[in-house]
């Protein structure tokens, strides 16, 4: 029997030897061409929010205003769909701000019309979920030359780099004409087929280096922000990405506070534990156990024999 | 403990005494390991039982805004709240005089119709569509259905009757139907789950 | 128990007794795990993974359980039920969610080290081959519960990875499309495939613990196997279970359970995947399929067979896949040396060695972007795994000339762990001193 599998691990062996041969030669006689978004890739920029590591805490009144900037630039295209509004009380607004947020959003929630049965709208209540700018796929596409702009509630955990991901992209657009990367390889020059298309835009943060998104902050100052702080692009992009690292884990704060707690006892209980072992193991290894008369388990029985005959003699 | 494997490790040499307190030491800290580790067991149930509590969006669903404008005197309307049936009915003066004129001796529930609305409203009376004996949808709150011997409501179910303040006159519920929190938002629009 | 200095049960109290005699429970648990299980008194640390791993196999079915409390399977819903309902609004659903979720990627990390435990002590061999085989039965409907489990949330790569595992199946010929169809119920992986992986992820970790309990009592007839994989022989080879195994178990497990904890709330998606973040769009494929990581090395294996030879390479892959767990099956007559321990086979060591750094290189493979050096080492890899256990095993042990046993357990611990046996990683030294207890 050693023998036949001996021959199929041969096999197997042999035919993946013909693949490494067929691998290199292909390799070596028609080498691939390096892709455009292989070369001018570029990975995300730093971003340092309140919420990164172990013990980040979200920074409310950062998330206002990317709640801002969402509401007034984003949410024209792009929808949210896993947040109530209710969910916003985590931002810090209260119950009746929600209200009025809910109320006054600019799409309404599909509802009937109570006497006719047809389909109608009605004023967003707190315990709804965001409604989305386009009613289905079909809707987003046509509105936007065929393309899906993605829902936004789990963008940070959806994409590689998170939050940093994001506010690269929104500050990466730039002039594909003569556009260089840190090597000083012109795009254009050696890769005319990254040429833009008429309907995309240039953003090298952007995996295919093109993308459908027409850069959505342009001017500081495009949103006014209720606490005052200046609304410079940058700042704007930093506080969206800030509030979409919110809407995709909310449960940050409970989660790292719960982290640490529950680490701080399990190292306690180890270290209990592992005293205890230990204390059991001490002489565990080198006590030679014997028995019969020897063994303690034995003599402690007769030494309680013992004292119960001198109790009741 | 003494039957326990623990005592292998005792050695050979030590004397009654020294093997007595030698025991005491040894278990304090095998019983603060133990101990430490079961209230960690015990904490670890918390999520495991709190998540079978209501929902975020289960309790969020907690108020419910319903539109009275076109409820006639003598009709009624059934809503829905938390999931559950709510009966509104705009009470006729005569249904009104009926309710006040029952000695409240001779109630299961002693409840006055004032008890049961709200003051300067006691035409509208709002309560839970739910019979109080096993839960199911007591008939009487659409035309023609049938409303028992006491004109209110009557259940099909065990024959629980309910008069027109919606309080148990015969049968066997033991409560009336209950009267949730509400708020009268405007004269023509009530918040049910309001607190008033 | 085979041994015959193991204690019985003697019942502690009048309430165990009247229990003990109408359903002999307590007597099983104490000749199981209590003071009534002798067990060899030098294990090392790769022992106590078994445990771990029952740990994590309760984890994931309580976690699991109260989960399924508020999943939906509908193909339109079990996204928005995972991520809106359980992630948002289900009292503490978050950290059920990451715990389940975790959990099985540590389920799996504790498996893999309790495997190469038994790869190199040989616990494989006699007595101990059935339960090895039952051991890997476990594995197989672990790979098989975590697969679906995966598919569950509906992300992007829940329904690819459903596509990809499935079209496995269409390389066999003739049969192959059929039963792809049969298993997804449909053409393409969609509600019936989602509401059956649900009904069969509930059931199989329930076969699962049966087939454990079937691996416990199969090892339990021999004994458990020790680091020298020299046979226990009379009493001063031993310790009861309770209170030293118990004592070791319960503090590596809080130490483990610490390391599963600061992932699982520190850093609770690092061992995913962001694709499944997104919603299961059929028509757009991700730019990279992968699998979870510990399906890795068998994802490199799969791919590594480019070329048609006879077959098809595509099915090469597939049975290569598939070949590579079912050939551990064949291992206790693959390998034959009559000493077990991997410290006394000084050339069964190296080669040892060689295929833990093969697996791992496997994984990177599996997990990274395709090129073409990357697919070369793979294939080197692969190769390698396979040559390993048909060919190169089989002529080791025969050949090789293992270092001299010790004659018995109590005399290498009397004499110093360190001095007679080599545990893994370690070289062997031979100071003759009376070593601090090595542990």
């Amino acid at each position: 029997m050693r023998f036949i599998l001996g021959f199929i691990g041969a096999v197997f062996a042999g035919v993946l030897l013909i693949s490494l041969i067929g691998n290199l030669s292909t390799y070596f006689s028609n080498p691939p061409a390096p892709l455009a978004s292989d070369v001018f890739h570029k990975e995300p920029k730093e971003l340092h929010l309140t919420s990164d590591g172990p013990f980040g805490k979200f920074d409310k009144r950062q998330l206002q205003r990317g709640f801002q900037v969402y509401s007034e630039v984003c949410s024209a295209c792009h929808s949210l769909k896993l947040v109530s509004f209710r969910d916003l009380k985590g931002l810090g607004y209260n119950d009746a701000e929600i209200k009025k947020i809910a109320s006054d959003w600019k799409v309404q929630a599909p509802s009937i019309n109570p006497d006719t049965g047809e389909p109608a709208t009605r004023k967003p209540l707190p315990s709804d979920t965001i409604p989305p700018p386009f009613a289905n796929e079909v809707a987003a596409r046509a509105a936007n030359n065929n393309a899906l702009p993605p829902d936004l509630s789990l963008i940070t955990k959806a994409r590689e780099g998170g939050p940093a991901y994001v506010y690269s992209l929104l500050t990466g657009f730039t002039n594909q004409a003569g556009y260089r990367n840190e090597k000083g390889v012109e795009l254009l020059k050696n890769f005319p087929e990254a040429k833009t298309p008429p309907n995309l835009h240039f953003n090298p943060y952007f995996a295919n280096l093109n993308i459908a998104m027409p850069p959505p902050l342009t001017t500081n100052g495009q949103v006014t922000y209720a606490d005052g702080t200046p609304a410079t692009v940058d700042q704007m992009a930093k506080d969206v990405a800030a509030f979409l690292a919110w809407t995709a884990q909310p449960d940050l704060e409970n989660r790292h506070a719960a982290g640490l707690s529950i680490t701080l006892f399990l190292l306690i209980a180890t270290i209990l534990g592992y005293l205890a072992y230990r204390q059991i193991w001490h002489e565990a290894k080198r006590a030679v156990r014997v028995t019969g008369a020897l063994d303690p388990q034995n003599q402690a029985k007769s030494r309680k024999a013992k004292a119960k005959q001198n109790v009741a003699g | 403990m003494a039957t326990k494997a623990g005592s292998a490790e005792v050695p050979q040499t030590a004397g009654p005494n020294g093997e007595e307190e030698g025991f005491r030491r040894r278990d304090y800290l095998k019983v603060a390991a133990v101990s430490f580790a079961g209230v960690g067991g015990v904490a670890a149930l918390a999520p495991l039982l709190v998540q079978m509590a209501p929902s975020a969006d289960v309790l969020a669903m907690a108020t419910t805004e319903v539109d009275i404008s076109k409820i006639q005197p003598g009709q009624g309307i059934k809503a829905q709240w938390r999931k559950q049936p709510v009966f509104i009915r705009n009470l006729t003066p005569k249904e009104i005089q009926e309710a006040n004129a029952v000695p409240l001796s001779s109630l299961r529930d002693p409840q006055t119709l004032a008890e049961r609305t709200k003051p300067g409203k006691t035409n509208w009376l709002i309560t839970l569509g739910v019979c109080t004996h096993l839960g199911c949808v007591p008939l009487g709150i659409s035309e023609g259905e049938n409303r028992g011997p006491y004109g209110g409501y009557f259940c099909p179910c065990h024959g629980s009757m309910y008069d027109t303040a919606a309080r148990i006159r015969q049968g066997p519920a033991p409560k009336n139907l209950m009267v949730p929190d509400y708020q009268f938002t405007t004269p023509t629009t009530v918040t049910i789950g309001a607190k008033g | 128990m085979s041994f015959s200095w193991a204690r019985p049960y003697e019942p502690k109290s009048k309430f165990m007794q009247w229990l003990d005699e109408r359903l002999p429970l307590p007597r099983l648990v104490y000749g199981a795990v209590g003071g009534g299980y002798p067990v060899p008194r030098n294990l090392n640390f790769f022992w106590n993974f078994g445990v771990l791993a029952g740990i994590f196999l309760t984890i994931q079915i309580v976690t699991g359980i109260v989960l399924a409390m508020h999943f939906t399977a509908s193909t339109d819903e079990a996204f928005t039920s995972v991520n809106q309902l359980i992630m948002r609004d289900v009292n503490a659903g978050w950290l059920l969610r990451y715990a389940h979720m975790n959990g099985a990627s540590f389920f799996f990390i504790v498996t893999y080290i309790h495997i190469f435990r038994g790869l190199y002590y040989g616990s494989y061999k006699a007595p101990r081959e059935l339960v090895w085989m039952l051991g890997l039965v476990i594995y197989l409907l672990m790979m098989a519960t975590a697969f679906m489990g995966y598919v569950l949330p509906w992300g992007q790569m829940s329904y690819w990875g459903a596509q990809v595992i499935t079209g496995f199946f269409s390389a066999f010929p003739i049969v192959g499309e059929p039963l792809r169809i049969w298993l997804l119920g449909g053409y393409a992986p969609d509600q019936a495939a989602l509401t059956r992986f649900f009904s069969l992820h509930y059931l199989l970790p329930f076969v699962i613990a049966g087939v454990v309990i079937l691996h416990i009592w199969a090892l339990h007839i021999p004994g458990s196997g020790n680091p020298t994989g020299v046979d226990v022989k009379d009493e001063r080879d031993t310790l009861p279970f309770h209170p030293f195994y118990t004592a070791k178990d319960g503090w590596f497990a809080g130490a483990f359970l610490l390391f599963y904890c600061v992932v699982t709330f520190f850093a609770p998606n690092y061992l995913g995947h962001p694709d499944n973040y997104i919603p299961a769009n059929p028509l757009a494929t991700p730019a990279h399929i992968v699998p979870e990581w510990y399906f890795w090395p068998f994802y490199a294996i799969l791919r590594s067979f480019t070329v048609d030879f006879i077959l098809p390479a595509k099915l090469w892959g597939v049975l290569a896949m598939f070949g590579s767990i079912l050939l551990l099956f064949f291992l206790p007559w693959l390998d034959k040396s009559p000493v077990r321990s991997g410290s006394y086979r000084p050339m069964f060591k190296r080669f040892f060695w060689l295929l833990v750094i093969d697996v791992l290189i496997l994984g990177y493979i599996g997990g990274a972007p395709i090129n073409w050096w990357r697919t070369a080492l793979g294939q080197a890899a692969a190769a390698y795994y396979f040559l390993h256990f048909l060919v190169i095993l089989p002529i080791v042990s025969a050949f090789e000339a293992p270092d001299p046993l010790p004659s018995s357990i109590s005399e290498s611990v009397l004499h110093g762990e360190a001095a007679e046996a080599a545990p893994m990683g370690q070289k062997s030294k031979r100071t003759g001193s009376v070593a601090t207890a090595a542990e």
